[in-house]
């Protein structure tokens, strides 16, 4: 450490040059913030304390598919199920049929069972006395400029009316909110009408609902409780499936894309290009200063002193453009989404995003550094003072 | 005084840059082939011409002592130009896939407001009332080339083990004379009222266990696979049936969601809405299926170019900065051999071009190279997501001609920027100084 001064002096002796490097690795490692927070992002999702204890039930036929109401009690009765509700799409666009709207019609109980969504406790009693009420997303009241109290038309795409138009009629009563730790962003923009005013109304929905959704009090024997209740539908016209809910969103996601792989074949054909360009600009440092090497060499410095002082200058160069290319993709994303007003939603990067950077600099630095950092361990004093 | 002149120097490079971008950006490849024309007459016809096409010619010769800062430069628009290639490659693959299932004059009628055919539903009533419509073609028994289909999805297990949706589509036998494309490859068509599935090539390769002859649990009952077709686009994904059975299995009775019907001719197509929307008992949407398609695939197609075009982006600036090191570098040693020339009365202008033109030689090189990679490593390959957050949809990179033209133009663009500033700073070195220098 003592030498730091001498490693620092050595990477800034060419300002130019290590500027322009440092912009480099900074433009890689910007991109692999951005990429790494997506990547993790989607690999977490449904994974929170909140969800673990969810379990969600379909039917086994297909997502489209409706299971009858009648479940309900079977499902209260498996062992380890504390509790159950059900809700099903309704979907819904506001005056455009291009504005798809996120709303489900849920059962009275539909929130107990989501503790990271928040609701004014007050509203929440206006909504269960009100059979047309709706709770709506605060990043939808925002969107549309809604208010509390005021009627809300909306226009199904598939269900109709019981007069037989596809206009439905809410009451807003109330917002959801998120929790303040809960980092699922998605009930922002929710929207929950009551199950029974949308099964009274629509004429083809008799008592069936698209999916269950149970609490278990052991979250270790979950996987036993979505079998039993599998088992109680088995070869009957409505088998189900059951799984936890963040092990049916990895798979939804997966479906959707393989974002493992396309990130990591993007970040090594970044890294790759960035190993060669930054081995060239050390070969060139070290190639300018065998003099200044052999010099230290001479006064006593032993060989592994100079291989480590070329390698310590190797990593810094990378650790400083690195880190300053992480710290730019984590206020990129904050400004991002501000100047879009939401719009466009960066991940945030998080410590395990850093974790594996930081350690991807160091491999890169002490990679790209390997071979200059020997060949000036390898130093024939003589001939480089003599300039051969 | 000397600041400002400096100031006032680096902004003018400034708007060239931009300049050059703003007309580069729209430019077809036969301009850039009259530019590239015009650039060869110039270098063999005038005399500062050829005094640029020797400086260049002395450059190109001696890179052989530069390989490895030459190489930085190759290899890093090669990864942009590769990275950017793929990545709309497979925005272009699945915007094809959709948009070529799509006809101008087959048209599809879905009901009023519905955003995509599974939202919709079509009572047998309105079907009746459709099909009746003069627009739509007859077949050589009078009988309307209609096809009234029903689209669900069903959950069948991935060839990785997992579970996934397929659209299982409920179709009648019109459905095969309104959609010629749609060609049988392998086993027979489906029987009517039998629990019988063809399926399409692309969700084969998808799904598990869906060869002719096979047993596929759908829910709690058994189909039989009995057919393979094969389509060049969407269809691919999906799997056929008898209508009727469809209907049974899903309990939707004898509504269906969507109605294809092939019309007399395209221009037919503005003739058939006015019809059905004369119609009061009908509320539908029609539309060509080359529109619907067109509109369905745009949003994802959007995201996709938008996410490559950002990565491209923050990769290109990275190589900015690589050819920018590179050529200061080549600049600086070949400093002797700058002043002499210009000592000797090549004026700057040569020596600009020569800079300039060996680095867009090279960012020539990293661009064929780059398209190359992404041709041979992505054009073909299969990639599958899930169309409407519903059902798989298969599809394949499409490395066009176009895509490769682009990916060429930013390397272009990449060696313009990495050249030009190295190349000014070359044709302004103060001769003495440099002579002496060394």
């Amino acid at each position: 450490m003592k030498y730091f001064h001498l490693i620092w002096a050595a990477l800034f002796r060419r300002k130019a040059r290590t500027f322009l490097t440092l912009a480099s690795i900074m433009a890689a490692f910007l991109l692999f913030g951005m990429l790494d927070g997506i990547r993790t992002t989607f690999a977490q999702i449904g994974q929170n304390a909140d969800g673990a204890q969810r379990l969600q039930t379909t039917s086994r036929l297909s997502m489209v598919q409706m299971l009858p109401l009648a479940l309900r009690s079977r499902i209260e009765q498996v062992d380890n199920i504390e509790a159950v509700t059900w809700a099903n799409w309704f979907g819904g666009a506001y005056q455009d049929p291009r504005n798809q709207l996120f709303t489900i019609a849920v059962a009275p109980n539909y929130l107990d069972l989501y503790p990271e969504i928040v609701v004014d406790p007050a509203e929440l009693e206006k909504w269960k006395a009100t059979r047309n009420g709706m709770l709506v997303g605060e990043d939808m009241m925002a969107r549309f400029n809604w208010e509390v109290g005021q009627t809300l038309p909306l226009q199904s795409t598939i269900f109709p009316n019981s007069d037989g138009s596809l206009n439905w009629q809410f009451q807003i009563v109330g917002v959801i909110r998120q929790r303040e730790d809960s980092d699922n962003g998605f009930f922002g923009a929710m929207m929950l009408m009551h199950y029974d005013y949308f099964a009274e109304s629509t004429p083809y929905v008799n008592d069936e609902v698209g999916w269950y959704i149970s609490r278990v009090s052991d979250v270790n024997r979950s996987d036993a409780a979505a079998k039993a209740i599998d088992a109680l539908t088995a070869n009957s016209p409505h088998e189900t499936r059951t799984m936890t809910e963040q092990a049916a969103m990895a798979a939804q996601i997966k479906q959707v894309a393989d974002i493992g792989l396309i990130v990591g074949s993007i970040m090594g054909a970044v890294f790759f290009t960035l190993l060669l360009l930054t081995g060239n600009t050390m070969a060139q440092a070290v190639r300018e200063r065998t003099s200044e090497l052999a010099v230290l060499k001479t006064i006593g410095f032993a060989s592994h002193s100079v291989l480590a002082m070329v390698l310590a200058e190797s990593v810094l160069l990378v650790v400083l453009g690195g880190v300053l290319g992480l710290a730019l993709a984590a206020v990129l994303g904050p400004v991002a989404g501000a100047v879009s007003r939401g719009a466009v939603n960066l991940p945030p990067i998080g410590p395990g995003s850093w974790a594996l950077g930081l350690g991807l600099m160091v491999a890169i630095g002490l990679l790209v550094g390997a071979l200059p950092a020997i060949r000036a361990m390898r130093l024939n004093i003589v001939d480089a003072l003599a300039g051969r | 005084m000397n600041m400002m002149k400096k100031l006032l120097r680096a902004l003018g490079l400034l708007a060239l840059v931009v300049a050059f971008l703003v007309v580069w950006v729209m430019l077809p490849w036969q301009g850039a082939l009259a530019l590239a024309a015009a650039l060869a007459l110039w270098m063999a016809l005038t005399r500062a011409g050829r005094q640029a096409a020797s400086v260049t010619w002395v450059g190109v010769a001696t890179l052989r002592q530069r390989l490895g800062a030459s190489s930085v430069v190759v290899v890093g628009i090669a990864g942009v130009v590769g990275v950017l290639v793929a990545l709309l490659a497979m925005a272009e693959g699945y915007r094809h896939t959709v948009n070529s299932a799509g006809r101008e004059d087959v048209a599809i009628v879905l009901r009023g407001g519905s955003s995509a055919e599974l939202m919709s539903v079509l009572s047998r009533d309105e079907i009746l009332a459709i099909e009746r419509a003069p627009e739509i073609a007859r077949d050589a028994e009078g009988r309307p080339l209609a096809s009234a289909e029903l689209v669900v999805s069903a959950n069948v297990p991935r060839r990785d083990g997992e579970d996934g949706s397929v659209t299982l589509r409920g179709v009648g036998e019109m459905a095969w004379a309104v959609r010629p494309e749609v060609r049988l490859v392998d086993g027979r068509r489906f029987e009517t009222g039998r629990r019988e599935l063809v399926v399409g090539r692309g969700a084969q390769r998808q799904f598990q266990g869906l060869e002719p002859g096979n047993e596929v649990q759908l829910g709690n009952e058994r189909w039989t696979v009995v057919g393979v077709f094969e389509s060049g686009d969407a269809t691919e994904s999906e799997m056929w049936a008898d209508a009727e059975v469809v209907g049974a299995t899903y309990r939707r009775g004898s509504s269906r969601a969507s109605l294809y019907a092939k019309l007399t001719s395209a221009e037919a197509m503005n003739a058939f809405k006015a019809t059905l929307a004369a119609d009061p008992r009908l509320t539908v949407d029609a539309d060509t299926t080359l529109g619907y398609f067109a509109s369905q695939s745009r949003t994802l197609t959007t995201v996709l170019r938008v996410v490559g075009i950002v990565v491209g982006s923050i990769m290109a600036i990275g190589a900015v900065f690589g050819a920018l090191n590179t050529m200061f570098a080549t600049v600086a040693s070949r400093a002797r051999e700058i002043a002499t020339l210009r000592a000797i009365g090549f004026s700057g202008l040569p020596v600009v071009v020569a800079v300039m033109l060996e680095t867009m030689l090279l960012a020539l090189l990293g661009g064929l190279a780059g398209g190359l990679i992404a041709w041979l490593l992505f054009n073909g390959y299969t990639a599958s997501t899930l169309a409407g957050g519903v059902a798989s949809l298969s599809f394949e990179f499409r490395v066009s001609p176009q895509l490769l033209w682009e990916g060429l133009k930013w390397a272009l663009a990449i060696g313009f920027i990495g050249g030009l500033f190295p190349a000014v700073r070359a044709a302004t070195l103060p001769v003495t100084d440099a002579l002496r220098a060394m």
